[in-house]
C-alpha cells in the first residue's frame, strides 16, 4: 500500500477531521493523521492551525512518526514562534535520548528552526552533543553551529563555540572532520576577514590525513579549505601539492575540480624550473580530460572552468584537441563551450584537424551553433596566419553551399580575414560579389559595404554595387547605412571621375533626410572635407588602419586570478566574480593568487640588491636635488654617493638633456608647465624575483607579478603645486609594456601647450621609452588622458627611491 | 557553501517535494523556473545553470521531473550537480525507478532522505548501504 492515497483528500472540514485523528488515542491513527498533514503541506495547502495537535504527537517512541513531526516543525516553527516553544521541551529531552539518531535528529531539528526565542535553549543541548561519544551525533552537531551562527552570529562566538569546532578537526573520525571543516568554512564566507579557520601547517596535516579518510564530500569540503590557505614557501607548497594529486583520479567530478583548484592556485608557488612543476603540469591533463566523459551538466561546469585553466596555462591541454571536438549528440551549451576551446588550442600544428571539424560543423543542423562555427574558422584564420588561407578556401566552400546564414557568417568572417591580412585574399571578392542579394542581415550587409569601399580600385563596377545599396538607404540599420557613407566616400576618392553624383547623393540623404545625429555629423564631416580639403579627405577616410588582435575574448588578467581561485563555483561558470552576483559581497577582499616566493630563483646581480629586496616599494623617480634650476641645464646628473653605477642609458635621458641644452627649453617648457614626475604612485606590486630586467616582469618568466593589477590613478600633482597643472596617473602593464597613465587636467585660466617629461635617474631605471604625446593644447578645464610606455633601461641611480613631485616653472 | 533548498519539479514546473536546507532563499523564488526554462528554450540559450535576480537555479533532468538547487552564494556548482544526480542514484535504488509516481508514492521516505543525504546545504551520507541504517 503505497503513501499516495495521502495526497487525495479534499473534502471540506479536513482540517476538523485532521484535528481529531491527530488527538485519538491510537498510536496508529495519529501517525496516519501525521502523514495526512504531511502530506497536505507537501503539495501546499496550509496546515498551520495543526500546529498545536501535531505537537502533541512529537512525544513518541516511533522514530519514523518522530521525524515527521519535526518535518511539521520545521516548516512552520517560523510562523508560530510562541506555540514553537511547546516543542522545546521535547527537544532537550531527545538530546539526551539513548538512541543517538534521536539524539542527532533532536539537534538537527533544533538548528533547523529560525526562531530567536528557542536558540537559547538550543546551547546547553549543542555543547553536550557536540562532546557526544557517538560520532553520528557530532557530525551533527558541529553543522548545528554553523545554523546557529547564522541565526544568531553573536551567541556562537560567546558561548565558545567556535573554539569547540576548531577542535573538532582533530577528532578521530573523519566526518566529524570533514563536516566541522565545512562548518568552519561556512561561518568564515560571512566573516572574510578574520582567520577563523586559522590554518596552520598542523591543522594542514590534519586535513590532509581526513582527506584519504573522508566520503567524497567530505574531500571536497577540504581540499575548498584548503584552496584558501597560502603556503609559507614553496616546500610547503610542493608537500602539498604531493599529498593532493592522488584526488585527481577520483570519480566524482567535483572532488577532481576542487583538487585541480588547490594545484593551480599552488603551482604559482613553485619554482617554474623545478623538476616537479613539469611534472604536475602534465598530471593536471588527463583528470581534466576525463571531466569530459561525466554528465552534461558536469561537462558544461568542467569546459568552462577549462576555459579559465587555458587561458591561464595553456601549455596543460595543449595536445589535447581532439577532446573538444563536438560529439552530435551533446547538449547545445556544451558545444560552444567547446568550440570557444578548440578555438582557444588552436595553433600551428593542428589547425589542420581543427579546420576540417569545423568545416563538417558548419553542416549541422543547430543554426546558432552552425554560425558560430563558422565564426571559429574566421578566428582561426586571425589566430594563425598560416592556416589563413586554408580557412579562406573553407569559406568559399560555404558559401557556395547557398545556406542564407552560413553564407551571412562567412562575410562577416571574411571581412575580419581582410582587416588582418590586407590585400592578400582579393581574389575571392568576386565570389562574394556574386551573393549580394541573398545578404540581408545587418552585419553582413555591413560587412560587404566594408570590402567593397575597401577595395574599390580593384572592383570594376563597385559604384553599381554600392548605388544599389543606396536604393532602400532609409530602411537600412545604422550600422549599414554609417558603413554606406564611409564606402562611397572612400570610393569617390579612389575614382572620383565616375562617382561624383552617387557621393553627393549619400551625402544629401545622411545629412538632410535622416534622423540619426551621427549619421548626419558624419556625412557633414565628410561634406566639409570634400569641398574643402580633398587632400586632408584622403589622409583620414584612406588612412592606414591598424591590425585587429589575434585573441579574441581573453579575460583580463586580474579577474581571471580571481576566477582561478573559485575553480568549480557558479563564479567560474558565470566568468564573473562573486561580488557581482551575490548580495552584500561587494566589501569582500578579492582573491588573489599566492606571488612567487622567489626563494633560490631570484637572478641576483650585484647591482641590484636593493631593488630585490624592496617587494612593495612604489616606483618613485628621485627629483632633482636642491636647485631645481640649477640641475635643469646640468642634466649629465651627478654621479651616485653610492659605488658601482651600472652603465647611464643613452636614450631617454640623453635625449632630454640636448633638447635643453640646445635652447630646447621651448619643448620642454613652451607656454605652459612641464612636471617632471616624481610620482608617489599607487602601491605597485612588484615581483620579488630579481635581476633589474625582471623587476617589471615583461617576459612572465620566474618571477610572477602579484596579478597585473592596475591601480586606480591616483593624484600625482595637485594643482596648487602644479600651477594649475594637475595630474593624476597609474602604471599598468598592458602587453608586457609598463605603461604610466595620466590624466592631465587644466586648472588653470590659460591653455597649455607643448607637454614634455623629464625623468630623473631613479631607483628602477625607469625611463620613456617613447616620447609623450600630447597633440592637443588643453584648454583650461580639460582633462586629457595620456599614455607613455616606458623601459627599464634608464640609468640607474642607486638609493632608496624618493616620493616628491615637483614642477619647474617657465623660463 | 552549496544549495539553499532542493526542489523535485513535474514537468511543468510543479513543486512535488522540497526542502528548504538554509532557509536564505525564498522557497517561492522556484516559480520562476518553469517560466525561465522555457524562456531559455525559446531563444536557443538552453543552459543548466540559470539567474534570476540574485537566486541561481542549478538543476537536472531525469525521466519525468526535474530536480532543481537553488542558492544565492557563490557555490561550488559541480558539488551541487554531483550531489543531483547522487540524489537520483539514492531514489532509483530505494524505489527502482524514479518518475512522479515514486515521489508521491514513497513520500515519506523521499523526506526521511532528504533529511540525511543533506544538512544545511552540506552533501552528508550518499552511500546507500550507509543510509539503509
Amino acid at each position: 500500500m503505497t503513501d499516495s492515497k495521502y495526497f487525495t483528500t479534499t473534502k471540506k472540514g479536513e482540517i476538523f477531521e485532521l484535528k481529531a485523528e491527530l488527538n485519538s488515542d491510537k498510536k496508529e491513527k495519529k501517525k496516519e493523521a501525521v502523514k495526512k498533514v504531511i502530506a497536505s503541506m507537501t503539495v501546499g495547502k496550509d496546515v498551520s492551525a495543526l500546529f498545536p495537535d501535531v505537537v502533541n504527537c512529537m512525544q513518541t517512541d516511533n522514530l519514523e512518526l518522530k521525524k515527521l513531526v519535526y518535518l511539521y516543525l520545521m516548516n512552520y516553527a517560523k510562523s508560530q514562534p510562541d506555540m514553537a516553544i511547546m516543542a522545546v521541551n521535547t527537544f532537550v529531552k531527545d538530546c539526551e535520548d539513548p538512541n543517538p539518531l534521536i539524539r542527532a535528529l533532536a539537534v538537527r531539528t533544533m538548528g533547523c528552526i529560525r526562531v530567536d526565542k528557542i536558540t537559547e535553549y538550543l546551547c546547553e543541548p549543542l555543547r553536550k552533543c557536540l562532546k557526544d561519544e557517538d560520532p553520528y551525533v557530532r557530525k551533527t552537531a558541529a553543522v548545528c553551529v554553523a545554523k546557529l551562527h547564522d541565526i544568531n552570529a553573536q551567541l556562537v562566538e560567546d558561548q565558545g563555540f567556535l573554539d569547540t569546532l576548531k577542535d573538532l578537526i582533530s577528532d578521530s573520525n573523519p566526518m566529524v572532520v570533514a563536516n566541522a571543516v565545512a562548518a568552519l568554512s561556512e561561518i568564515a564566507e560571512s566573516h572574510p576577514n578574520s582567520n577563523l579557520l586559522d590554518l596552520n601547517p598542523q591543522t594542514i596535516n590534519k586535513l590532509l590525513t581526513a582527506l584519504n579518510e573522508c566520503t567524497e564530500w567530505g574531500q571536497i569540503f577540504i581540499l575548498d579549505c584548503l584552496a584558501n590557505y597560502t603556503p609559507r614557501d614553496d616546500r610547503e607548497s610542493q608537500s602539498i601539492c604531493e599529498r593532493v594529486t592522488p584526488r585527481l583520479s577520483h570519480a566524482n567530478s567535483a572532488v577532481v575540480l576542487s583538487a585541480v583548484k588547490v594545484l593551480m592556485k599552488f603551482m604559482e608557488m613553485l619554482p617554474k624550473d623545478l623538476d616537479y612543476y613539469g611534472t604536475l603540469l602534465k598530471k593536471l591533463a588527463p583528470p581534466l580530460v576525463t571531466l569530459l566523459s561525466a554528465e552534461p551538466e558536469l561537462q558544461y561546469v568542467a569546459l568552462r572552468n577549462i576555459n579559465l585553466i587555458v587561458q591561464r596555462r595553456p601549455e596543460i591541454l595543449k595536445h589535447e584537441m581532439k577532446v573538444f571536438f563536438v560529439k552530435y549528440n551533446d547538449p547545445i551549451y556544451v558545444k560552444l563551450e567547446k568550440l570557444d576551446i578548440m578555438i582557444r588550442l588552436a595553433s600551428q600544428a593542428n589547425i589542420a584537424q581543427v579546420l576540417a571539424e569545423l568545416k563538417e560543423y558548419a553542416t549541422e543542423v543547430d543554426v546558432d551553433f552552425v554560425r558560430k562555427a563558422v565564426r571559429a574558422i574566421g578566428r582561426c584564420a586571425i589566430k594563425v596566419e598560416q592556416s589563413a588561407e586554408r580557412c579562406v578556401s573553407t569559406l568559399l566552400d560555404l558559401i557556395q553551399t547557398k545556406v542564407n546564414y552560413v553564407v551571412q557568417e562567412a562575410i562577416v568572417v571574411i571581412k575580419d580575414i581582410f582587416r588582418k591580412y590586407p590585400n592578400k585574399y582579393e581574389s575571392v571578392i568576386a565570389t562574394l560579389c556574386e551573393n549580394l542579394d541573398s545578404l540581408d542581415e545587418p552585419e553582413a550587409r555591413a560587412a560587404m559595404i566594408w570590402i567593397v569601399g575597401e577595395y574599390a580600385e580593384r572592383i570594376d563596377n563597385a559604384d553599381e554595387l554600392l548605388e544599389s545599396f543606396l536604393e532602400g538607404f532609409h530602411d537600412e540599420s545604422t550600422q549599414v547605412q554609417l558603413q554606406l557613407l564611409t564606402a562611397i566616400v572612400k570610393l569617390f576618392l579612389k575614382k572620383p571621375t565616375e562617382t561624383q553624383e552617387l557621393v553627393q547623393q549619400v551625402l544629401s540623404l545622411a545629412t538632410q533626410d535622416s534622423d540619426n545625429p551621427d549619421l548626419r555629423d558624419r556625412g557633414y564631416i565628410y561634406w566639409r572635407l570634400l569641398s574643402t580639403d580633398p587632400v586632408a579627405a584622403k589622409e583620414v577616410v584612406l588612412a592606414e588602419k591598424p591590425l585587429i588582435s589575434e585573441e579574441t575574448d581573453l579575460i583580463e588578467p586580474t579577474l581571471l586570478e580571481e576566477l582561478i581561485c573559485h575553480i568549480g563555483t557558479l563564479a567560474s561558470v558565470y566568468h564573473k566574480p562573486p561580488s557581482a552576483f551575490v548580495e552584500g559581497s561587494r566589501g569582500v577582499q578579492h582573491k588573489r593568487l599566492p606571488g612567487s616566493a622567489g626563494s633560490g630563483e631570484s637572478v641576483e646581480s650585484p647591482d641590484t640588491g636593493s631593488a630585490a629586496g624592496v617587494p612593495d616599494a612604489p616606483p618613485a623617480v628621485i627629483p632633482s636635488q636642491g636647485d631645481l634650476l640649477g640641475d635643469l641645464l646640468n642634466l649629465d646628473l651627478t654621479p651616485p654617493a653610492t659605488s658601482g653605477p651600472p652603465p647611464p642609458a643613452t636614450s631617454g635621458l640623453q635625449l632630454g638633456a640636448m633638447d635643453l641644452l640646445g635652447g630646447g627649453l621651448d619643448s620642454l617648457m613652451g607656454a605652459g608647465f612641464g612636471a617632471p614626475p616624481a610620482a608617489t604612485a599607487a602601491p605597485f606590486s612588484a615581483p620579488v624575483s630579481g635581476g633589474l630586467d625582471d623587476l617589471f616582469d615583461l617576459g612572465g618568466g620566474v618571477g610572477m607579478p602579484m596579478g597585473a593589477y592596475s591601480p586606480p590613478k591616483t593624484v600625482w600633482l595637485p594643482a596648487m603645486k602644479g600651477k594649475g597643472l594637475e595630474i593624476s596617473g597609474t602604471f599598468a602593464r598592458r602587453g608586457g609594456v609598463i605603461q604610466m597613465e595620466m590624466t592631465l587636467t587644466n586648472k588653470a585660466m590659460s591653455v597649455m601647450t607643448d607637454f614634455a617629461i623629464q625623468f630623473n635617474r631613479n631607483s628602477f631605471g625607469l625611463a620613456p621609452a617613447g616620447p609623450l604625446q600630447v597633440l592637443t593644447p588643453l584648454s583650461p578645464n580639460q582633462s586629457i588622458e595620456v599614455s607613455l610606455p616606458l623601459s627599464t633601461v634608464g640609468p640607474v641611480m642607486k638609493m632608496d627611491p624618493l616620493n616628491n613631485l615637483q614642477v619647474k616653472p617657465t623660463l | 557553501m552549496s544549495a539553499s533548498a532542493i526542489f523535485v519539479l513535474d514537468l511543468k514546473g510543479k513543486v512535488l517535494i522540497c526542502r528548504n536546507y538554509k532557509g536564505d532563499v525564498d522557497m517561492a523564488e522556484i516559480d520562476h523556473f518553469m517560466p525561465l526554462l522555457m524562456q531559455h528554450e525559446e531563444e536557443g540559450l538552453l543552459s543548466p545553470v540559470m539567474s534570476h535576480g540574485n537566486v541561481h537555479f542549478m538543476w537536472i533532468k531525469h525521466s519525468n521531473l526535474y530536480l532543481v538547487a537553488t542558492t544565492n552564494k557563490n557555490s561550488n556548482a559541480s558539488l551541487v550537480y554531483s550531489f543531483l544526480y547522487k540524489i537520483v542514484e539514492v531514489f532509483t535504488e530505494y524505489f527502482k525507478e524514479l518518475e512522479e509516481e515514486s515521489i508521491q508514492d514513497n513520500f515519506v521516505v523521499v523526506y526521511e532522505l532528504l533529511d540525511e543525504l543533506m544538512d544545511f546545504g552540506f552533501p552528508q551520507t550518499t552511500e546507500s548501504k550507509i543510509l539503509q541504517e
